[in-house]
């Protein structure tokens, strides 16, 4: 065991890449609970996302491209959410979890021939005078431009929510769907836009665990991130600010329990590997105490009556 | 001088099964109070939903000023001036006032200014607000200003108040109505819905009058009885209930410095609560809606367990108890809301039946089922009180209000508890159920069942009870015989006007 | 343009006939997804549901049918009731994984001593381990108010890695030359889930998922514990006034899936399976969500769905040796399935109307 091969510098560098995923799909996930929208397929959409990013990628030879094929490719599975969901009424855990087992296959089967494929390399930033202070910057200044994305999605998620018209609609439309609908509101057109925004930003998340952070295409890749995702969700109760918070503290224990596993230390690599999840689980149960700031409507079905 | 303001010809809207409303015609002039009057289920939110566009007619047409009006939406009638009050607010808990308002408006200006401007108009009327409250935590009179001051922000023409004073003390309905008459002396038209005839005799200058779904009448409520307009709207006079006089006993239920927090965030608490009720006693406990009466109705069913010693029923301790063992011991109760509370919707009236009377009814054999008696409950249920229904086998959600709260008050009542507690047992029934229901709980007392009738109508609680107390702010007042008992005082015991203050009326 | 009405009772025609319609709008877009991907659709879906019941080899496939479905029946009957209470148990592949393990381990440690006492321990510690592993979400939720899905669902990592330190190491097979996975039962007979009549496709799973079927239908239709489980799912505050304690609802019906689940694990590790290795999951406990969804919840349903599930594993294999189909497009196939289900729900409840455009 050799704990000093560690190096804090690459420690935490590689903890704001290890976050980013997570960060930006639980930013969506945030935004269609908010409108009272419970999507359990997360997952699906993440590596859906994860496969057209891939294959455009690929294909284009452009990593952007590559991004929003991802975008669009999470959206249009969060179509068929929106669909079930907003038009059929059926059940959103249900129609989450079918989301999901739909996701897992529809991956697979678009990435048979592209396994053992290498993706184009995303170029890092180069800040210039930034990226060469000591520390800092190769720690936040010398990364590629999706997890200064998911930054400012912290940033554009919590004014809008906070201070413009949009924001105040979707709340309203979470917190209480009839009253919403009495005033004249859209409801179901204001979750069908959340819903596909969420949809967007878990593609985004996936495609860059497959673009930048592995970066290689395997089934199943996203391994559990969407439903990290979602259980940030609920630790940050419903708060962007807070799912950075959390988006760090899971790429934290991801990057640090690679690093222990890669420097030899003597607990079996299994019980390391499972260790993100107990910590989510750990994290879930110190946060349940704190209910009350879930949306109102969340998962509620809404049907407009008479 | 006056104009027509809104004219409303021939509107007609059905829906499977229903017609709302059949051919509907009244006009409004500017600066009065249109009174609309009718039962439940008259008709009367259909139309009203028709003027603010949230419902599309089948067919008539309204002018506004002389041009046609066709709302195609809420946005619409707005921007044309028309505004509403709804009667189950249409305000968002988690939000706070400035923010609710706000979502009224079409462009409302930046926070700060809407604050301003909130703070101004509420001075104005008489209707103080905090705009940075959390509406969760305000009391109903108050969350009723909030979406009066909505309205007011946006110079409605037309003000439609659906069932307003359901939700005040008799002093905060003088301060409403004072409020009310000066706005329709700046020229506004309000549309006053309400059943409660005193009250529109006191404020509306025109009643039109609905039943089922058609106008059957106009008239000028000042130079009416309160009994002309009760047959136009009803139909056919009823009974009132007949209450014999009976011999009180023993002391059913006794609570005694009962406390208890709310388990809701905006929730009440209950407050060192004391009052004991007799058999064959009817105890009406009234107040205005979020005083406290869900949290006292779920501390007596035992859904919310407080002290053991807070609650007596027959002298044994039975605080710390669960519902299922209550009902065992005797202490039956029926919550306010019918479908999904009192009743599954989805299920049966059979699979209802079985909700509360399982055991007292024995309706199991070790925990196995016994279909078949159930059906003959439930069938009981439906004989004896009346419930218009098809069969046992209809789903309880598809049973009109006043039939499903009849099924559900008949299958308590038919379990002859010792202590019945009802929770609004006529809320939103037709006036016919309401009666039929009234009888039952006076004919249970009569039997020797102690009753508690918590009711935020009082002229319900005036009829059936035998002594009167109310619940403000988790507290309860001094408990007097209902008997002779004053408008004003029972205002007062449900805690006056709440420190809220006058319009200043200078008109 | 269309609006939805609701109907005032769920239709009783629609509730049997949802399912079917969705089997048969998935078949068509399934020919679509087959087309597309290069095959002759109607080859495809014949494969897929003919051969394995009436082609050639049927003879071997139709207990295959069997040793498939049976799995997926026991844990789909277990993840119904909580279904029916609106408590989601989305963990049951940890817990198949876990009762597995357990099984196993209590097998194996008798081994090689021959007793028939050794394999009813064995399921007992199947279904203990399952129950277990399904206390872990029921106890946090109960005790902190802490969501089940999440807790459950991310037990389900946490049961493969078990499952990958038990093979390579703890339950290793001593004389495997350092291959990982563990002894065969195949080859130990007091601990081999045996087909009861030979190339039956038979074993005591099928007989338990049998069991649980019945159990499970006398439950909901004729005891008040079931009565109290559709209740909490319909209408959780009528619940409530009932007497229904959630608390204890949450502990019945996440044990009792679990317990399933965990007996699923064994019957498979102990007989088709035959060994605890890192791939021996291979998603039942997901494609029963599927199974109960399918089933409407309903013992029968899913007993008819679980078979159905059963076929199209068995065919898609077929599919996929014969004309090329990759396996990923049987798992879109599935997942398809679910959406159609969920879909065609609607007709139950709501009547579809055909009116002119309105704005309201």
């Amino acid at each position: 065991m050799d704990l000093s091969s560690i190096n804090p510098v690459l420690l935490l560098a590689s903890l704001m890449v290890a976050a980013t995923p997570i960060l930006i799909a639980a930013l969506g996930e945030l935004v269609v609970e908010r409108s009272g929208v419970l999507n359990l397929g997360v997952e699906g959409m993440m590596i859906t996302g994860a496969i057209c990013g891939f294959a455009v990628a690929v294909e284009t030879g452009s990593p952007f491209w590559g991004f929003v094929a991802a975008a669009a490719g999470g959206a249009l599975l969060s179509l068929l959410f929106a669909l079930l969901t907003q038009f059929a009424l059926a059940n959103q855990v249900a129609s989450g979890l079918a989301l999901t087992l739909f996701g897992l296959g529809l991956s697979s089967l678009l990435g048979q021939g592209y396994v053992g494929v290498k993706p184009p390399h995303t170029a890092k930033l180069d800040i210039p005078i930034l990226g060469d202070i000591p520390f800092l910057g190769p720690v936040v200044f010398s990364h590629d431009l999706m997890v200064y994305f998911g930054l400012a999605l912290v940033a554009a998620i919590w004014a809008m929510l906070k201070y413009t018209r949009i924001g105040l609609v979707l709340r309203a439309v979470g917190e209480n769907h009839d009253a919403a609908h009495a005033l004249g509101y859209k409801v179901v057109r204001v979750r069908v836009m959340a819903i596909l925004f969420g949809g967007a930003c878990a593609g985004l998340g996936g495609a860059y665990i497959s673009l930048i952070r592995v970066p290689q295409w395997t089934e199943g890749m996203t391994a559990g991130a969407g439903w990290i995702a979602l259980a940030l969700v609920v630790f940050a109760s419903w708060k962007a600010g807070r799912v950075m918070l959390g988006a760090y503290l899971f790429g934290g224990v991801t990057v640090l329990q690679l690093n222990l596993q890669a420097a030899g230390v003597s607990i079996p690599v299994e019980y390391l590997s499972m260790s993100p999840y107990l910590i989510t689980i750990l994290v879930l149960v110190i946060m349940s105490a704190d209910r009350s700031r879930a949306p109102a409507s969340l998962g509620r079905i809404f049907h407009a009556t008479q | 001088m006056t104009k027509t303001l809104l004219r409303i010809s021939g509107l007609t809207k059905a829906y499977p099964g229903v017609i709302a409303n059949s051919d509907v015609s009244f006009e409004i002039t500017e600066g009065e109070v249109h009174a609309l009057l009718g039962e439940n289920g008259a008709g009367k939110s259909t139309l009203v939903k028709m003027i603010y566009g949230l419902v599309k007619p089948d067919s008539g047409t309204m002018t506004l000023r002389g041009a046609p009006f066709a709302p195609t939406e809420p946005r619409a009638a707005r921007a044309a001036g028309v505004a509403m009050v709804f009667q189950h607010f249409s305000l968002f808990d988690a939000l706070n006032v400035a923010e609710n308002v706000a979502l009224g408006m079409e462009n409302p200006p930046p926070m700060r200014d809407l604050a301003t401007r909130i703070r101004d108009v509420s001075e104005a009327y008489g209707l103080p607000l905090d705009p940075f409250r959390t509406v969760g935590d305000l009391s109903a009179g108050e969350r009723q200003r909030v979406e009066i001051i909505r309205c007011l922000l946006q110079d409605p023409r037309l003000l439609i108040m659906d069932e307003p004073t359901s939700v005040l003390t008799p002093q905060e309905v003088e301060i409403l109505f004072e409020t009310l008459r000066k706005l329709t002396s700046e020229g506004v038209a309000i549309l006053y819905i309400s059943h409660k005839l005193e009250e529109i005799r006191a404020l509306c200058d025109h009643a039109t009058i609905l039943r089922l779904g058609k106008n059957v009448g106009t008239c000028i409520p000042r130079d009416t009885s309160a009994r002309e307009m009760a047959e136009l709207m009803v139909g056919s006079a009823f009974e009132a209930p007949a209450r014999a006089g009976r011999e009180l006993g023993d002391v059913a239920l006794d609570v005694t410095g009962l406390s208890l927090g709310s388990p809701g965030e905006f929730g009440t608490s209950l407050r060192n609560i004391h009052f004991t009720v007799k058999k064959g006693e009817i105890l009406g406990i009234g107040g205005v809606a979020g005083n406290g009466q869900d949290e006292l109705w779920g501390a007596l069913s035992g859904e919310l367990t407080t002290d053991n010693e807070a609650i007596r029923l027959m002298g044994q301790p039975i605080g710390n108890l669960g519902p299922t063992a209550r009902r065992d011991r005797g202490l039956l109760t029926a919550p306010e809301e019918r479908l999904g509370h009192a009743a599954a919707p989805e299920m049966s009236l059979t699979e209802n039946a079985l909700l509360t009377g399982a055991k007292r009814e024995n309706l199991m054999n070790r925990g196995f089922l016994k279909w078949a008696a159930t059906e003959e409950f439930a069938k009981r249920i439906i004989k004896t009180f009346d419930v218009r229904t098809p069969g046992p086998g209809t789903a309880a959600r598809a049973l009109s209000g006043g039939n499903l709260q009849k099924f559900v008050i008949g299958r308590e009542v038919l379990q002859h508890p010792e202590v019945l507690v009802v929770n609004q047992p006529t809320w939103g029934v037709d006036a016919a159920a309401a009666a039929s229901i009234r009888q039952a709980l006076l004919d249970l007392a009569a039997n020797g069942t102690a009753v508690i009738c918590i009711s935020q109508d009082l002229d319900e609680l005036m009829e059936i009870s035998d002594r009167f107390c109310a619940l403000n702010e988790g507290r309860l007042s001094d408990i007097r015989p209902a008997q002779g008992l004053s408008v004003d005082e029972i205002g007062l015991m449900m805690g006056g006007a709440h420190g809220m203050e006058v319009a200043h009326v200078e008109a | 343009m269309l609006k939805l009405e609701k109907r005032p009772q769920p239709s009783q025609l629609w509730t049997y006939l949802t399912p079917l319609l969705a089997v048969i709008i998935t078949m068509i877009a399934g020919s679509a997804l087959f087309a597309l991907l290069g095959k002759n659709p109607i080859e495809a879906v014949a494969t897929i549901f003919w051969e394995p019941l009436f082609g050639e080899f049927s003879f071997y496939y139709r207990p295959q049918l069997l040793v498939k479905g049976a799995p997926l029946v026991l844990i789909a009957i277990g993840l119904s009731l909580g279904f029916r209470a609106g408590i989601w148990n989305i963990g049951a592949e940890g817990q198949y994984i876990i009762g597995a393990i357990t099984g196993a381990a209590v097998g194996l440690a008798f081994y090689p001593a021959e007793s028939w006492l050794i394999f009813p321990l064995m399921v007992l510690a199947g279904a203990l381990g399952g129950l277990a592993w399904a206390m872990i979400p029921a106890f946090l939720q109960v005790r902190f108010g802490t969501n089940e899905i999440l807790v459950s669902l991310m037990l389900v990592y946490v049961a493969e890695q078990l499952l990958a330190s038990m093979s390579l190491g703890l339950l290793k097979n001593p004389e495997g030359f350092g291959f990982p996975g563990s002894r065969n039962f195949q080859q130990y007979a007091s601990g081999h889930n045996a087909e009861i009549i030979t190339g039956s496709g038979m074993h005591w799973g099928v007989v338990a998922a049998l069991i649980a079927v019945i159990f499970a239908y006398i439950l909901l239709n004729r005891h008040i514990l079931g009565y109290h489980i559709r209740l909490t799912g319909q209408a959780p505050r009528a619940a409530r006034f009932a007497g229904v304690r959630p608390n204890l609802l949450i502990l019945f019906c996440l044990g009792t899936s679990g317990a399933l689940a965990g007996l699923a694990g064994l019957f498979e590790v102990s007989g088709p399976a035959g060994q605890i290795s890192i791939d021996f999951n291979v998603g039942y406990g997901f494609t029963a969500i599927i199974v109960a969804f399918l089933g409407r919840l309903h013992p029968v349903g899913i007993m008819l769905a679980g078979l159905l599930m059963a076929l199209t594993y068995i065919g898609g294999e077929i599919a996929q040796s014969n004309l090329g189909l990759p396996a990923a497009a049987i798992q879109l196939f599935q997942g398809m399935l679910l959406f159609f289900l969920l879909a065609v729900d609607l007709l139950t409840n709501y009547r579809i109307r055909f009116v002119k455009a309105e704005t309201a």
